[in-house]
């Protein structure tokens, strides 16, 4: 018997099949109304008239996220397991390069792993199928994220300080209360609000400069699994730009009330983001023995070249205005990187990463970058902290410095055009003082008072006794940082490991 | 002031590798007065108006069959927007 040949099915477009798999999988609930099964989408003020405009530029299902992500996940866990078996570790730049690393592992694995959480929220409470479906991809990269972050650090942990008990350090290190008390505002708004200033202003606005110079950087110092995971992860993060570019038009397209809230919101996050990132800053300058570009240039590049002059030339269509206090962030492009590290460097005796005076050869390429700030900061700050080396000492603060209420960052910037006066702005609410390091940061505190009087400061909590006692010895073993931690690199127990281990290998050779 | 969408530069930043050159070079055969600039890992590719990912141009360079979704796997960041993304072209411009 022979059989007629027949055409095989059509397969289904890559457009029939995401709309078959996500939109057509919802259903109209009936016997519920549907405030009840999404009581959480109205009170921010948002109104929407149909969630099923809201579409994935990707377009993906699950079935394709299974298969791209599995392969990612593939190709970084070779890597990662290369460079321990050929003993990576050996062939950084130098030990210093890890101080950057550990600032990165202490301060966003527990936060990718709250995005996660967050994005799973929005997974069972957005209205639409086609936002719902986009957050679960979303949702699951996030935690991918903590896990590969997780992962590829733990290799250093074996070799290096500062990487043992980065989950503790989160919660409690002064420094690491910057990026919690960001991720946790943004987690304690509503889910409209979230998506602007995690989808929208963090991922497509701004973290571009978190990841892609850094990433750059770490391949440029010899660090393949963070250059991979880094790379593998913002992979993840073009989706996850897409899905925020996606929530700030739909908002926009479905009512033109809408877009004074979000113009709000978007003012408040770039602010809050820009100023989380300009410790990535003092990283990228001051951390990286070899540089790839300076904060100057990546800021121009990856901020005003592709979003003021891209991007917001696109949402003026819609009536969107660049982020109120941007002309500040432009105006301190030349000096945020000096003033952060400088920052990091006089507390770094109660941290759990450890700095040094820029070197000779980082001195001439901060000349070279910052041909304007650099000398100014070189006389004011780093001859005078050379001179305490050169007399046997290292300049440390011994004081507890006074925080941003919003930002959390110590009073360490200055006034605009003015890069030796410090900025302090002073709001009384309700008969108590807030100090602020800038007009955004003030702007912001004064748009919800009630939320930002609660903020968890590091310092007063030190003050109300709330961190292990009274003394730095306290608060240190309060915090769990053990001697090798923070403090100088010159002579740290990372140094000198770095040099016995070049020692033994060129004896060897 | 307003700025037409065809004059604005619109980007991607993808992964410098092997895996990705057959991919690059089909960008470069597609998309005139590319600009190119090559950083550590990672080589970033811009364009006034809009940028043209073909998935013929892809396979005949690569010399196997490649999903318009496998473009995820080279991708680091973009700028524009994904106005286009199907089995046959993925393409990036601003919308206004």
């Amino acid at each position: 018997m022979t059989v007629p040949a027949q055409k095989p099915a059509r397969k289904l477009s890559m457009k029939q099949r995401y709309t078959a798999l996500t939109h057509d999988l919802d259903w109209t609930p009936t016997y519920v109304k549907e405030e009840e099964v999404f009581p959480f989408t109205t009170f921010e003020g948002i109104k929407v008239h149909d969630w099923s405009k809201w579409d994935d530029p990707f377009r993906l299902t699950v079935e394709a996220y299974n298969k791209y992500q599995a392969e990612k996940d593939r190709r970084l866990y070779a890597v990662l397991d290369g460079f321990a078996q050929s003993q990576g570790q050996l062939g950084l730049t130098e030990a210093r390069y890890m101080n950057a690393m550990k600032i990165f592992l202490q301060g966003i694995p527990v936060h990718e792993y709250n995005a996660h959480r967050n994005f799973s929220y929005l997974a069972r409470y957005a209205n639409g199928p086609g936002a719902r479906f986009a957050a679960l991809c979303q949702s699951l990269d996030e935690l991918r994220h903590a896990q590969t972050e997780i992962h590829t650090l733990s290799h250093y942990n074996k070799y290096f300080d500062g990487m043992h008990d980065w989950h503790k350090w989160t919660d409690r290190v002064w420094y690491l209360s910057v990026p919690k008390s960001f991720f946790e505002d943004a987690q304690t708004a509503g889910p409209f609000e979230w998506l602007i200033a995690i989808g929208f202003s963090f991922e497509y606005l701004l973290t571009n400069l978190l990841f892609v110079p850094f990433m750059s950087g770490a391949a440029f110092n010899g660090d393949l699994p963070t250059m991979t995971f880094g790379f593998s992860a913002q992979s993840d993060e073009s989706r996850h730009m897409t899905l925020g570019l996606e929530a700030i038009k739909f908002m926009l397209e479905q009512d033109e009330d809408n877009l004074p809230i979000v113009q709000d919101w978007l003012d408040k996050w770039f602010w809050r983001g820009y100023r989380l990132i300009s410790l990535v800053a003092g990283m990228m300058d001051y951390m990286l023995p070899k540089r790839v570009m300076s904060w100057k240039e990546a800021f121009e590049l990856y901020f005003e070249e592709q979003m003021l002059n891209g991007l917001f030339k696109d949402l003026e269509y819609y009536g969107i205005r660049p982020p109120r206090h941007v002309d500040w962030a432009i105006g301190e492009k030349e000096i945020l990187s000096h003033q952060v590290y400088w920052i990091l460097y006089q507390y770094s005796h109660a941290a759990a990463f450890t700095t040094t005076i820029p070197n000779a050869e980082d001195q001439e390429w901060l000349e070279k970058a910052y041909p304007e700030t650099w000398p100014i900061y070189k006389q004011v700050v780093w001859d005078k902290a050379q001179r305490v080396m050169d007399a046997g000492g290292r300049y440390f603060n011994p004081g507890l410095p006074q925080l941003c209420t919003v930002c959390q960052i110590p009073m360490g910037f200055t006034e605009p055009g003015d890069p030796l006066t410090q900025c302090q702005r002073q709001t009384v609410y309700e008969g108590e003082r807030y100090d602020f390091c800038s007009d955004g940061c003030q702007w912001i505190f004064e748009r919800e008072p009630t939320k930002y009087r609660q903020s968890w400061l590091p310092v007063h909590q030190i003050f109300q006794g709330n961190c292990g006692g009274p003394t730095l010895p306290d608060v240190a073993a309060w915090y769990g940082l053990q001697p090798g931690d923070g403090a100088e690199y010159l002579g740290s127990p990372d140094h000198q490991a770095w040099l016995e281990w070049h020692g033994q290998t060129t004896k060897e050779a | 002031m307003s700025v037409a969408a065809e004059s604005r530069p619109v980007g991607v930043d993808i992964q410098e590798n092997e895996e990705n050159r057959a991919l690059v070079e089909a960008i470069e055969a597609d998309n005139d007065d590319l600009t190119i600039r090559h950083m550590p890992g990672m080589i970033r590719l811009t364009k006034n108006g809009q940028l043209v990912i073909n998935q013929a141009s892809v396979e005949a360079r690569l010399g196997r069959p490649w999903e318009t979704h496998e473009f995820q796997l080279a991708i680091i960041t973009y700028f524009g927007e994904f106005v286009e993304w199907d089995d046959d072209q993925i393409i990036i411009a601003w919308k206004h």
